[in-house]
């Protein structure tokens, strides 16, 4: 278990992070959610024992991070944002440097490598110089190195930074398997990123937390505002606009509808609502005898809970 | 010294496998070779004691040029490449990281000591010099290296910029190598003090240059690269977890 008691870091007199209070169970995964700027890194770098906090406690599997840093360094993975490769080197050769480093015998090393280089899928680069290697490739070295001594908390620092498409699916199947054997901590300002990796999630801004718990969890925790966008075929009358604004307007839950804006053949409607009424939209427009094209949300629900957050968190300052 | 070995081998490696540390040791050489065979071996007939002292003149070179080179990226370059945080988060103590850097440069400088060393030979096979002279001068060499390697190892401790590290280091061996100039003009104790903590010209100059092994200038050697090994400690300590 991590736990923090009360967790600060000051740069100089600027306050980055804190105080802050979370605790995060064996076999979790957890998101650090937040703007840049928020605290997450920092928030990580503390757990690595990259910096001693200002004020407050933090405790590693039970043990005190400021107290005894070497037992926890030995405990923890970390990659961080601008992951730590000497580009000199060979793929194995770094791998068995990082693993030494952690505190492994030469055998522990040799015995361990293969399984590493299987985990991060590096077998086809393994002897190759990292020089050499696309911004992907030399991710999952990092990757690779905060595994490689087989830690029971595995801290990634904004994993997907920088990767293409294929390469972001690549890494969240490979922090998925992670998953299965270690306590994961991931930041990220990736909204979706998170959501589809983590377990809890910690929302950080301006260095406090803004909330804890499962997408749901936040998702409800908050008065439900929703967003729904809703695209129908213009009827020949009139003012068809006037027709279909009024028609939505009178959905049960519905707040306001904005203007309309031209969307494949028919009038796009954002509605701001107090609750889920996409059901009740549909069976509105339909019994107007209207010609329903498309009907979804215009955020995901996790991009609502955050922006309410960070928003608030934004105008308490 | 488990984690020295580990830091020690990866850093020798990284000098053998780069094309750095062969330039700068190429560059070095040809330099000294053509400094040999222009300046040692010219004005005509000598005794082979003064020719060896003058190669040894020129020899010093290597140490104090090379040891700059050699010294400035270990430290600076890694927070400039951000590898520094494996190190920061991995086990192990500031004093591993620093020692394991300065052996691994001191094991290369030594090496390229080595390969100069066909210069005194060349010398003794057409003159009167004994193997004791030779070793006495190479050894001054090398301790000459050790302290230029752990100014510039606090050099770079001191700054991620490895330009900034470059000629700070570079600065702070010209000083200690010129000091006796503003020795010469302040009264003592403060000479005396001034003439003492000299990198060059009172310890190496008028003692292993010569062949003379003094007790005194060996103490000098490992105490400066003792201090300023302590004081790059020191300094990523105060820059490490912090």
């Amino acid at each position: 278990m991590i736990r923090a008691s009360n967790l600060s870091k000051f740069y100089g007199g600027k306050r980055a992070l804190g105080p802050v209070s979370f605790e995060i169970k064996d076999g979790e995964t957890v998101g650090f959610l937040g703007l840049n700027g928020a605290g997450k890194t920092t928030a990580l770098r503390i757990m690595a024992c990259d910096l001693r906090p200002s004020g407050g406690t933090i405790e590693v599997g039970g043990v005190d991070a400021v107290a005894q840093p070497h037992e926890v360094r030995k405990r923890i993975g970390f990659l961080p944002e601008n992951p730590p490769l000497y580009t000199d080197m060979v793929v194995t050769d770094y791998l068995r440097f990082a693993g030494e480093l952690r505190g492994m015998s030469k055998a522990e090393v040799k015995r361990r490598l293969p399984e590493v280089l299987e985990i991060a899928d590096l077998g086809d680069v393994a002897s190759d110089q990292i020089a050499t290697l696309s911004h992907g490739y030399r991710q999952r070295v990092g990757v690779a190195q905060a595994i490689v001594h087989d830690p029971k908390f595995l801290i990634l620092d904004e994993p997907t930074r920088g990767l293409d498409p294929v390469q972001i699916v690549e890494m969240r199947n490979l922090i998925h398997d992670l998953k299965q054997n270690h306590t994961v901590l991931i930041s990220s300002h990736i909204l979706t990123e998170i959501s589809q990796t983590c377990d809890r999630l910690l929302v950080l801004g301006r260095g406090k937390i803004l909330g804890v718990g499962s997408e749901q969890d936040l998702a409800t925790s908050e008065t439900e505002i929703r967003q729904v966008t809703v695209t129908v075929r213009p009827p020949s009358s009139d003012d068809p606009r006037g027709q279909i604004r009024t028609v939505l307007a009178a959905v049960d839950g519905v707040k306001s509808v904005a203007d309309p804006y031209e969307q494949g053949g028919g009038l796009a409607y954002a509605l701001e609502t107090t609750k889920d009424c996409r059901a009740d939209v549909g069976r509105a427009v339909v019994q107007a005898k209207l010609d329903l094209l498309k009907l979804d949300y215009a955020r995901s629900e996790l991009e609502n809970t955050f922006i309410r957050l960070v928003g608030g968190a934004d105008a308490s300052n | 010294m488990r984690a020295i070995s580990i830091i020690y081998r990866r850093e020798l490696g990284a000098y053998l496998r780069s094309p750095y540390g062969w330039v700068i040791g190429a560059i070095v050489l040809l330099i000294d070779g053509l400094l040999f065979q222009g300046l040692v071996l010219s004005g005509g007939e000598q005794y082979s004691a003064i020719i060896l002292e003058r190669g040894f003149y020129y020899q010093s070179g290597i140490p104090l040029f090379a040891g700059v080179l050699l010294s400035f990226r270990l430290l600076s370059e890694e927070r400039q490449t951000y590898s520094m945080v494996l190190l920061n988060t991995s086990p192990i103590r500031d004093s591993e990281i620093v020692l394991g850097k300065f052996l691994a440069a001191l094991t290369f400088l030594g090496f390229l000591l080595a390969i100069s060393v066909y210069m005194p030979i060349l010398i003794k096979v057409n003159g009167k010099i004994t193997t004791a002279q030779i070793v006495v001068g190479y050894f001054g060499l090398l301790l000459l290296g050790a302290a230029t390697l752990a100014i510039g190892l606090f050099a770079s401790a001191l700054t991620r910029n490895q330009l900034i590290a470059a000629v700070v280091a570079a600065a702070m061996v010209i000083v200690m190598c010129f000091i006796y100039v503003l020795a010469a003009k302040v009264d003592p104790p403060l000479k005396d003090f001034l003439d003492q903590i000299g990198l060059f010209w009172s310890h190496f100059h008028n003692s292993f240059e010569k062949g003379i092994l003094n007790l005194r200038d060996v103490i000098y050697y490992v105490a400066t690269a003792y201090f300023f090994l302590l004081l790059a400690i020191k300094t990523l300590e105060a820059k490490r977890w912090q």
